[in-house]
């Protein structure tokens, strides 16, 4: 009787730790359950509130002077209403916003900002106006037919690019710059919103998937040397010349020297 | 020794003159290598130039006929199936395809045709150069006019072996070239069109073009090529080679090594060493990668199209024309912006042709020249020859305005303007600067014979003056120094019946501006009487 009164009220040890492990558990759990959806909401919301904010200050603090308070144009710089979020991710991300100094076409150099901030700038103009967004992954990252991309390229990019996209020269100091190191992020933001002196490739003109062959050649081309041997920075036949003359010739004639030289 | 019995004369004899001893029983070749192998060659690094020349046009031989093993002259399209994967699948014609095979399904495919390239590059090159140094040294005067039309014959050659073989592959980069030909032949008045299609097989670009030149360029240019070399040669054992003034040279002789064995063993190892430069530019620098310009299509040009650098010239000439040269008029299109530099460039190619012939009427010299010139002692010529390289380096710097102006951030109009202004101010300036330097470089030269140079000691005389004591030359150095020939203008005389011509007029003003400005080497005299007044 005792015994069994004491079995019966007699708890295990461990059962507070147990039962509070449970209640914590179920507490917790609930609690995450919730708060996650909750949090989940209120970042969605600061992506567009917080984030625009965030963009907005940063705009000011270095875009304002040329581009206006709200973005809306001055005589030094274009509007921005409309160039969508695709436009500042380039231009910004590449380094070239903000720019340097006035000049036939904006600089690349070190980017000023950090990727959130680059972000931050492009959803805050991306809220201003409807217009292009920064591309899906699977468009940029190389997973397409190369063969069709380089047959795209020769023809619609080449003849300012190179065909191997050592870059090319423009009228009045403007020139198409080397795309042997641009992330496949930034050639397709360049195509569809058309920075500096190029020309838009809207998604009727090479549509987005087409667009991602032309990314998967140029992949092709940064991640496959040549397979004969050093470039000459693929500028073709101008390279090829100099070498032959200054390194070729050029060693040849010292070797002439070497063997009509008089012994001592 | 020939009355004795073979079997008691031949035992004495070692294998190899037994062996010559055969051959020439049966060929007297030893009259011959006699004569040959006793020829001197005077000894100077620019007259390897031409051997250069020569063992590029070899190597060219060989691994072209490599090639020709594998390469499909044919215009035939087809889909590539090979194993560069960015060209998989693309429509190409079967000459641009076999290329790409050549490239990177044919074991040792890639390393021949760069190997072919390059040394077409270095061939058209050192021909400029042998060029050159037959120009500035005079080499090109009586009895070697003719071998300077020959020499020329196959610089000219040599551009259209390259020419023709750029357009083979049938890739974007040869198909531009070509385009550019056929906008050339139709600017051409009335015949242009014809001309085209007659070339073509009708309308541009045709599927007749790659067989033609492929034809061109493995017989009927190489077999030029090889018969103007052997003419060129001969004309070399002919003439003797040219040598540079010194102590017991003479017109008469040829100092150097013979042919046999010294020259012929140097000359051997010369072209191994030719052939491994050659190779190891071709194993590891690339040159025209076909499979990035793709197959030809007449639609797209890449940025940084150009020919190869012999060519640049004429594309040069062609981008430095400005703008509206072509109009209507009589209800034809007159492409004057075409025909200029065509004709510019025909003109300066005549005249490179002819210098020889007009130098000669000009001095009125009819004597033989066996010694090289140094080119200070020819200033005009000089300066002549430095007006021309100005001319041609500004028209071929042109063929690369784009690669200029990104290249040093320039823009393309200021790199155009200021390459016009290289190849029509450009020349004058090089003249004048060059034979003011010609004749400061003689003087120097004179005042060096006459009164020794700076020894750089200085010594102080009783008196307390402070003078430099200058060293006499020794006799070597000073017989360069003095043995050149010095011209007077040439005098204006009555013909038979007594008149100075219009003809003789001009001839008398040219020879006036050749030899107005000249310094007379230091003579004996000068020489003795110098010395008197020696420091």
């Amino acid at each position: 009787m005792n015994r069994q009164k004491r079995r019966t009220g007699r708890r295990h040890p461990l059962a507070t730790v147990a039962l509070l492990a449970i209640g914590l558990v179920f507490t917790g759990g609930a609690y995450a359950a919730l708060s996650a959806g909750t949090t989940a909401q209120a970042e969605a919301d600061s992506t567009s509130q917080q984030t625009i904010e965030e963009g907005k200050k940063l705009f000011q603090a270095n875009c304002a002077t040329c581009h206006g308070l709200s973005a809306e144009g001055t005589d030094t710089g274009p509007s921005l209403v409309g160039v969508g979020a695709a436009a500042v991710d380039f231009q910004v991300g590449t380094g070239r916003m903000p720019m340097q100094m006035q000049g036939p076409q904006a600089q690349e150099k070190p980017v000023q900002f950090t990727d959130e901030q680059v972000k931050q700038l492009a959803y805050y103009v991306a809220s201003l106006g409807p217009g292009p967004d920064i591309p899906d992954d699977h468009l940029v990252n190389g997973g397409g037919d190369a063969a069709n991309g380089a047959e795209l390229f020769r023809i619609n990019c080449a003849m300012c690019h190179n065909v191997a996209g050592a870059g090319g020269a423009l009228t009045e100091g403007k020139f198409a710059p080397p795309l042997t190191d641009v992330s496949g992020v930034h050639i397709y933001e360049a195509m569809v919103t058309g920075p500096q002196n190029m020309p838009v490739f809207n998604d009727l003109n090479i549509s987005p998937e087409d667009k991602r062959d032309i990314i998967t050649y140029l992949k092709y081309v940064q991640d496959n040397r040549s397979p004969g041997g050093f470039e000459l920075g693929s500028l073709g036949p101008v390279a090829e010349g100099l070498f032959i003359w200054i390194f070729g010739l050029g060693a040849i004639v010292a070797i002439t020297v070497w063997i009509t030289a008089k012994s001592n | 020794m020939s009355t004795a019995s073979p079997t008691t004369g031949t035992p004495k004899r070692s294998f190899t003159t037994s062996a010559a001893v055969y051959v020439n029983e049966r060929t007297s070749i030893a009259g011959f290598v006699k004569e040959l192998g006793r020829k001197a060659f005077p000894d100077h690094w620019s007259f390897l130039l031409g051997e250069v020349a020569l063992f590029s046009f070899v190597v060219i031989l060989i691994s072209g006929t490599f090639l020709t093993f594998f390469f499909q002259a044919s215009m035939a399209e087809v889909h590539y199936d090979g194993s560069y994967v960015p060209l998989k699948g693309v429509e190409m014609s079967v000459a641009m395809a076999s290329t790409l095979d050549i490239s990177f399904d044919i074991r040792g495919g890639l390393f021949v045709r760069q190997m072919h390239h390059w040394a077409a590059l270095l061939f058209v090159a050192a021909i400029g150069l042998h060029m050159l140094r037959i120009y500035f040294t005079g080499a090109f005067r009586k009895p070697r006019e003719f071998n300077w039309v020959i020499g020329f014959t196959l610089f000219i050659l040599a551009m259209a072996e390259g020419f023709t073989g750029y357009s083979l592959p049938d890739d974007l980069l040869s198909g531009n070239g070509l385009r550019i030909i056929d906008g050339l032949v139709k600017g051409i008045p009335v015949i242009g069109t014809w001309t085209s299609f007659l070339i073509f097989g009708g309308e541009f670009p045709g599927t007749q073009i790659v067989g033609r030149l492929y034809s061109l360029h493995i017989m009927i240019l190489p077999a030029l090529v090889i018969a103007f070399i052997a003419l060129h040669l001969v004309f070399v054992v002919v003439h003797k080679h040219t040598q540079y003034a010194g102590p017991g040279k003479t017109p008469q002789n040829a100092v150097g090594p013979p042919i046999l064995p010294i020259y012929a063993a140097k000359a051997g190892g010369f072209f191994f060493i030719i052939f491994g430069v050659l190779a190891l530019i071709a194993a590891l620098f690339t040159i025209n990668p076909i499979w990035n310009y793709g197959p030809y299509d007449p639609s797209p040009v890449s940025a940084g199209t150009q020919p190869d650098w012999y060519i640049g010239f004429a594309d040069g000439a062609l981008r430095l024309i400005p703008p509206g040269w072509e109009f209507v008029w009589l209800d034809r299109t007159w492409s004057f912006n075409i025909l200029v530099p065509l004709i510019a460039i025909g003109i300066f190619i005549v005249l490179v042709l002819m210098y020889p012939f007009i130098e000669a009427w000009i001095t009125g010299d009819k004597r033989e020249h066996h010694i090289a010139d140094r080119p200070r002692n020819a200033p005009t010529r000089t300066a002549i020859g430095a007006a021309g390289v100005t001319f041609y380096a500004g028209l071929w710097a042109a063929a690369s305005s784009d690669i200029l102006a990104t290249h040093f951030w320039l823009t393309m109009e200021g790199v155009i303007h200021a390459l016009q202004a290289v190849v029509i101010i450009g020349p004058f300036i090089a003249y004048f600067i060059t034979k003011r330097v010609c004749i400061a470089l003689q003087k120097k030269d004179r005042e060096i014979v006459l009164h020794g140079y700076e020894s750089g000691r200085i010594v102080r005389l009783p008196g307390g003056e402070y003078i430099e004591v200058h060293e006499p030359l020794d006799e070597y150095d000073r017989w360069r120094l003095v043995s050149f020939e010095s011209y007077a203008p040439l005098m204006i005389r009555p013909n038979a019946r007594g008149k100075i011509t219009a003809g003789q007029k001009f001839r008398a003003s040219l020879s006036r501006w050749f030899f107005e400005d000249r310094i007379a080497p230091v003579t004996k005299g000068e020489l003795e009487s110098g010395h008197g007044e020696h420091h």
